[in-house]
């Protein structure tokens, strides 16, 4: 799966937080990569550390919170050891993130062009005519009707629908190589979720960019990603092809997740769900941390799996795969 | 936003009525000035006559009467003590304070604001703490004790600055100023300082509170994604949304600057409307006092509505709408 033309590659990537309870593993030991035109699907529950792992590509790992270790190449350059100047650069030019709720991503107080505006010019010297007539294209591409009115208008003159757009349309602005998008359809409509998805799909497509969807609906990344890896307690739990991943799941937590999509249950049955709760990132005992929902845990279970790869491109980490009929 | 600003000043015209009523009650009920007027050893008929003179033999509600019906004319009365329109003598003295409060209001925002927003960003440096440790000093001591410190500080023990008066003034479209002449500034600075420190301190907190808790918000993080600078991301993304609580607070404050900077000026010997006022109350002189009451009420009633009009400036979501009651 890793590629020497991946655009990015994140390997072993680890974030913890240093509280004052103690050391909270939100990102330990992630890796995988995306290329160019290819969208990948990060999936897990709340607190699972998905959203982390963004922010951590990005540079944007909030205190005390801290990145203690992988590494993460984008076209080959490793960013953990890029100045604070070289991030500052890439991001929102060649790396560009969309967060989950459009209702507070955009400044309340300045207008829709000041917003787009100065997100071209702090990467580019361009003129403000040239900068303006840009957001507008941009705005055009992300459908929202008669941009040049908009442009003038406040966030609080949006929808929600219509505020993720701009958000997106923002990220488009510079052409980036790479959208981490956290969430971005979480809090939308299910007819706009698709419109969005649509959109972001096409985008990616044409401007050949590499696209990180981060969210815990399977239904959406069933429709959009090409890969998908699962996270759960801060690691990566299996990983794989999205039709590979969603028809054969192996590790337990997938098959969980997957039947607890209430369409998978038949009606009148009381909905499918994965047995306890997210452990507490804070000081996890050693070994699988899925142990204690785990309806297939033994002994084993509390030393810490290895990730095998049971089928070509679909890696797991688990001491009892479910490979049972379909090996 | 005409509706509303014509609607706003309807109410403020209740308000003045009231306080008009209130005011000129209260000061009648305070003490009698005939006392304080004329010669202890003075006969009945004496008195009588100074009574007809200032007209305090006629019933209250006479003498209120009298005394609005001159007041819609613009005449609030003539001080007993200086034999001059009170409104005069007040607005005489009001460019003194008025360049007081101003000053002391710069400072607020051209030192705390900064402070506040440095203390926001980084709450755990030792500056920060500092700051905000200062603040609390700020907000404790009381006005007068630190205007005498400062006085024997800066002006007795160290001999920097003056402490007394507005030094040499200048004729700024025919209000006298201190502010231009290298003098007068001197003399502008500790008693500024003095009034600013309580509005600084609470500048401080209020800037600090709101940067902490803009700071967090998902727009300031994306405004960082998109790769702004910090500077541009403070400068423009924080500051425009931390002003809204700051410019209520000063706002308000304002008005209590200007009325209340009676302390200071009777520190500092400044020639404002402060010390006319303190002297006006020792002396029963009620054309002042009420006449002094009536323009601080106007005063702040005008604030608020600059304050209410410059929140649509700041906040586009807040539209100024007749609000029914």
């Amino acid at each position: 799966m890793t590629s020497a033309r991946s655009t990015l590659q994140v390997e072993g990537l680890e974030t913890y937080f240093f509280t004052k309870a103690g050391v909270v593993k939100a990102v330990d030991g992630v890796s995988f990569a995306v290329g160019r035109g290819e969208v990948m699907g990060l999936v897990g529950e709340s607190g699972c550390g998905k959203s982390v792992t963004g922010f951590s590509i990005m540079g944007l790992v909030d205190p005390p919170g801290r990145i203690v270790g992988g590494q993460v190449l984008f076209n080959g350059e490793n960013l953990l050891t890029a100045s604070e100047e070289h991030m500052r650069a890439l991001r929102g030019s060649r790396i560009a993130m969309i967060f989950q709720d459009p209702m507070m991503t955009l400044n309340p107080v300045l207008r829709i062009d000041t917003q787009m505006i100065e997100t071209i010019r702090a990467h580019e010297r361009i003129d403000h005519a040239s900068a303006r007539q840009r957001a507008r294209d941009a705005l055009g591409q992300v459908g929202i009707p008669s941009p040049d009115e908009r442009l003038r208008a406040y966030p609080h003159q949006f929808s929600g629908g219509m505020r993720q757009r701009v958000a997106i349309a923002i990220a488009l602005l510079n052409k980036p190589d790479l959208i981490i998008a956290d969430e971005p359809t979480t809090a939308l409509d299910v007819t706009i979720q698709g419109q969005i998805l649509y959109e972001a799909q096409k985008l990616c497509r044409e401007l050949g960019m590499a696209l990180i969807w981060i969210t815990h609906d399977l239904a959406v990344v069933a429709g959009l990603a090409d890969k998908i890896c699962v996270m759960y307690a801060g690691k990566i739990v299996e990983q794989g092809l999205v039709d590979d991943v969603l028809d054969h799941p192996v590790h337990p937590y997938t098959v969980g997740l997957i039947g607890s999509v209430p369409s998978h249950n038949p009606r009148g049955q009381p909905l499918a769900q994965i047995p306890g709760m997210t452990p507490s990132l804070l000081n996890l005992p050693p070994g699988c941390a899925f142990r204690t929902r785990c309806s297939r845990a033994s002994g084993i279970c509390e030393q810490e799996p290895r990730l095998s790869e049971p089928r070509s491109g679909h890696k797991v980490r688990c001491f009892h795969p479910c490979l049972e009929g379909h090996a | 936003m005409s509706v509303f600003i014509i609607r706003r000043l309807l109410q403020s015209i209740v308000v003045v009525a009231v306080m008009s009523l209130l005011v000129f009650f209260a000061v009648n009920v305070v003490g009698d000035p005939v006392d304080m007027l004329i010669n202890p050893e003075a006969d009945q008929a004496e008195i009588e006559k100074t009574m007809r003179a200032f007209g305090l033999d006629r019933p209250v509600h006479e003498q209120y009467w009298f005394f609005l019906s001159n007041a819609v004319k613009g005449d609030l009365g003539k001080s007993f003590i200086f034999g001059e329109p009170a409104l005069k003598l007040i607005v005489e003295r009001m460019p003194a304070t008025l360049e007081l409060a101003f000053a002391a209001l710069l400072l607020a925002v051209v030192i705390a604001l900064p402070l506040g927003i440095y203390a926001g960003l980084k709450p755990d440096s030792k500056f920060s703490k500092t700051i905000m440790a200062g603040s609390i000093l700020g907000f404790s001591l009381p006005t007068f004790w630190v205007g005498l410190m400062m006085i024997m500080v800066f002006a007795v023990m160290l001999g920097w600055l003056p402490s007394t008066g507005r030094g040499e003034t200048t004729s700024l479209l025919g209000i006298q100023v201190s502010f231009l002449t290298w003098d007068g500034l001197r003399h502008l600075v500790l008693p500024a300082l003095n009034l600013s420190l309580f509005k600084m301190s609470l500048t401080i907190r209020v800037a600090r509170a709101a940067t902490r808790e803009v700071v967090h918000q998902d727009y300031i993080k994306f405004a960082h994604a998109k790769g702004l600078s910090s500077r541009r991301v403070i400068l423009v993304h924080l500051l425009k949304n931390i002003m809204i609580p700051v410019v209520t607070v000063l706002g308000l404050e304002l008005g209590g600057l200007i009325a209340f900077s009676v302390v200071t000026e009777t520190v500092f010997a400044w020639p404002g409307m402060g010390k006319l006022v303190i002297e006006a109350i020792q002396n029963l002189d009620r054309p002042i006092i009420v006449a002094y009451l009536m323009i601080t009420v106007l005063m702040f009633v005008t604030i608020n509505l600059l304050v209410d009009v410059l929140y649509s400036v700041l906040d586009p979501r807040v539209r100024l709408q007749d609000v029914k009651a």
